[in-house]
């Protein structure tokens, strides 16, 4: 009986408390026009405008140095930003103190307090907001059960093996029920099986919050895997913000299609003859643009090149340069040599079925559908008016 | 390979290894005890063993006669407790004062930092014996002879340096993420320092402390010099003033025992503190 009371009680809090905690991070991450200048020469963020909404998790992706942990260092406060605003819902929080944000963040080093042990960590952001020891308990308890914590809970940070660190780091940001977490590589510093398997439980820890999630990356996996929303960040601006699918399969530029994506997409810079593009000596038709260029770039994954089959429209025939054997697949490196234009390398995924000698002689399909065209100066994508309706 | 040498080793019977590392040991051991050993035997022996020809190395004949004599027929206990307030007084200073400094050094970016630690560092190469003379011209100007101010705060000074230099170096090793996940986490700067940084710079500070405390507790000619007044003299200038009875008699006993007595708050602070200590000293050599 007096079990049945206390249980119906600790559902009752659980719910109350879910509803305020549904109510308390509503809120919208907006950064606007933001930049960060050092010195007149090295400003890592340029411009950056983005949101992000509750429930969505963004992952900011590029290589090093393109600005990405800066801007989310302006985004917890850590860093002050040169110009531009951040909006957390309504309220501007440009050059709020971190500590008012509100905010939870992973750190790549995890950063846990080494002379605390694994509970005091996890309760040491909640004592300072004077959270009451029973909350404080309860919270704590539910994160720690969440992640399989509850034998570590005495131990300080020094007896733990890297997983169970960067779980504790996990633990140290849920506890806080933030408005809005931040997660700085969170994945970087476990080897890659560990890798895999904590990237599965980070996208189901963070599926279930439905506070906004920045999550900072150079590892174009992490970011398809777990993301709703990737903003491709190079030399401190935006170059695309997408789903990543979208990013995946339409480009914005020249640089996200190189950087996303393994084996890299080839990259062709071709010189334009009416309608067409010259890949060596065969003609690929380029779709409806209002003017054609003198030279245009074209894209296309290694994974969309196939094998022609008789029928193909588009195709080209090349030399096997090179073969490297993924284990699912080979990487294939043709050479489109032509008397009148510069050697090619055409780069394809082919299957295992039927190997392929060097100097071989090969004809390769490249569906219109797959081809993507860039601007030779602007990198920029170009899109044709009927690109869609195109078949070969 | 390995196994027949081993074998021919232990055939030939003499484990070379096993008799000259005790006995190197041993004589480590007797050349820096042996003097310290001396001391302690010299203040529990009576004064006919002292004096005694041919010397009598190990008495049969026990007394704590001279150690009861230091505070009967002088006031040691203030002596020690003069020495205690003069060390501990300026042992924090140095550290409340120069922790911050290292902090500001190892994380700020600040304008003409190097030039700062440059200056830090030349302040140490000078010997104490040549700052002697201005300070005691400046204990003369501001009349601080006979003050305890005197002592601490040229202490205080002397030591910075070295508190300084030591505890940059720790903070530096320190990752900055922690002090960024506490700002995140909500700490300011007060409960940064003390919640997060001291727990962790503890070992460093234990062991300048100590450090400082030690040269603060051992200092001679300063003590000497700027105090004369008879109830403000610290430990080793009345060991060294200890006198017998004629001019001709030199108390060997007492003194003896006032070294033992002088070094004692030094062996059990180290002793007490002994983990910290290795930890601090070794915090910047491997990577935690």
């Amino acid at each position: 009986m007096l079990l049945k009371v206390s249980l119906r009680n600790a559902t009752r809090r659980v719910s109350t408390n879910f509803v305020l905690h549904l109510f308390k991070i509503m809120a919208k991450l907006e950064l606007k026009n933001l930049n960060k200048t050092y010195a007149p020469k090295v400003i890592p963020v340029k411009d950056v405008s983005l949101t992000v909404d509750d429930g969505e998790f963004l992952t900011l992706l590029g290589p090093s140095g393109c600005g990405k942990s800066t801007t989310l260092r302006m985004i917890a406060g850590l860093d002050a930003p040169t110009r531009g605003h951040i909006y957390l819902g309504e309220e501007e929080i440009t050059y709020k103190r971190p500590g008012d944000r509100n905010m939870a963040m992973v750190f790549q080093s995890y950063a846990l307090y080494p002379h605390m042990t694994v509970g005091e960590n996890l309760a040491s952001g909640l004592k300072l907001k004077k959270v009451s020891r029973a909350d404080i308990e309860r919270r704590v308890a539910e994160v720690s059960k969440l992640l399989g914590l509850e034998e570590l809970m005495n131990r300080k940070p020094g007896q733990l093996s890297g997983g169970q660190r960067q779980r504790v780091a996990v633990g140290r940001a849920l506890v806080r029920q933030a408005q809005v977490f931040l997660l700085d590589e969170p994945l970087s510093n476990l080897d890659a099986l560990l890798r895999e398997r904590v990237r599965a439980d980070l996208k189901r820890i963070f599926a279930a919050q439905k506070a906004p999630v920045v999550y900072v990356t150079h590892d174009q996996t992490e970011a398809m895997t777990l993301s709703s929303k990737v903003a491709l960040l190079n030399d401190g601006y935006l170059q695309q913000l997408d789903s990543p699918d979208r990013i995946y399969n339409h480009p914005a530029n020249k640089f996200v299609a190189g950087f996303v994506g393994s084996p890299q997409m080839n990259l062709l810079t071709l010189p334009c003859k009416g309608r067409s593009a010259m890949l060596g000596d065969f003609q690929i038709p380029l779709p409806d643009l209002p003017t054609v260029p003198p030279e245009i770039i074209l894209g296309i994954r290694p994974e969309n090149v196939s094998i022609a089959q008789p029928g193909d429209t588009s195709f080209v025939r090349g030399r096997v340069n090179v073969v490297e054997n993924l284990g699912m697949n080979y990487l294939v490196s043709t050479r489109i040599e032509s008397h009148n234009a510069p050697t090619q390398i055409v780069r394809a995924l082919l299957p295992t079925d039927r190997r392929w000698n060097e100097e071989e002689e090969i004809a390769l399909s490249l569906p219109l559908q797959h081809l993507h065209w860039f601007d030779v100066q602007s990198g920029d994508a170009l899109i044709g008016r009927q690109m869609a309706g195109v078949r070969s | 390979m390995a196994i027949a040498q081993s074998r021919s080793q232990s055939k030939s019977g003499v484990n070379w290894r096993a008799i000259w590392l005790p006995i190197a040991v041993a004589l480590v051991v007797i050349f820096f005890l042996a003097p310290v050993l001396w001391q302690v035997l010299t203040s529990v022996k009576v004064n006919e063993d002292i004096s005694a020809v041919p010397t009598v190395y190990f008495p049969t004949r026990y007394t704590l006669a001279h150690y009861a004599s230091l505070f009967t027929r002088r006031p040691f206990g203030l002596y020690i407790l003069n020495s205690a307030f003069v060390s501990i007084t300026s042992t924090l200073l140095c550290l409340t004062l120069g922790a911050p400094a290292a902090y500001v050094l190892a994380r700020l970016r600040l304008v003409g930092k190097e030039v700062i630690l440059a200056i830090v560092l030349i302040v140490t190469l000078f010997p104490t014996v040549l700052l002697f003379l201005g300070l005691l011209e400046i204990v003369q100007a501001t009349n601080l002879a006979n003050n305890f101010l005197a002592l601490i705060v040229p202490y205080t000074a002397i030591n910075l340096p070295l508190t300084i230099l030591v505890m940059r170096s720790f903070f530096q090793q320190l990752p900055k993420d922690l002090e960024d996940s506490a700002r995140v986490d909500g700490y300011n700067t007060v409960q940064m320092l003390w919640q997060i940084l001291l727990p962790m710079t503890l070992p460093a500070l234990v062991t300048t402390g100590i450090l400082t405390f030690i040269a603060a507790w051992n200092e001679f000619i300063f003590a000497l010099t700027f105090i004369s007044q008879e109830n403000m003299k610290t430990i080793p200038v009345a060991t060294a003033q200890l006198s017998g009875a004629s001019v001709f008699e030199i108390p060997y006993g007492p003194i003896a025992a006032a070294t033992i007595l002088g070094t004692l708050p030094l062996i059990l602070l180290v002793l007490f503190f002994q983990r910290k200590i290795v930890q601090g000293l070794t915090a910047g050599a491997v990577k935690g």
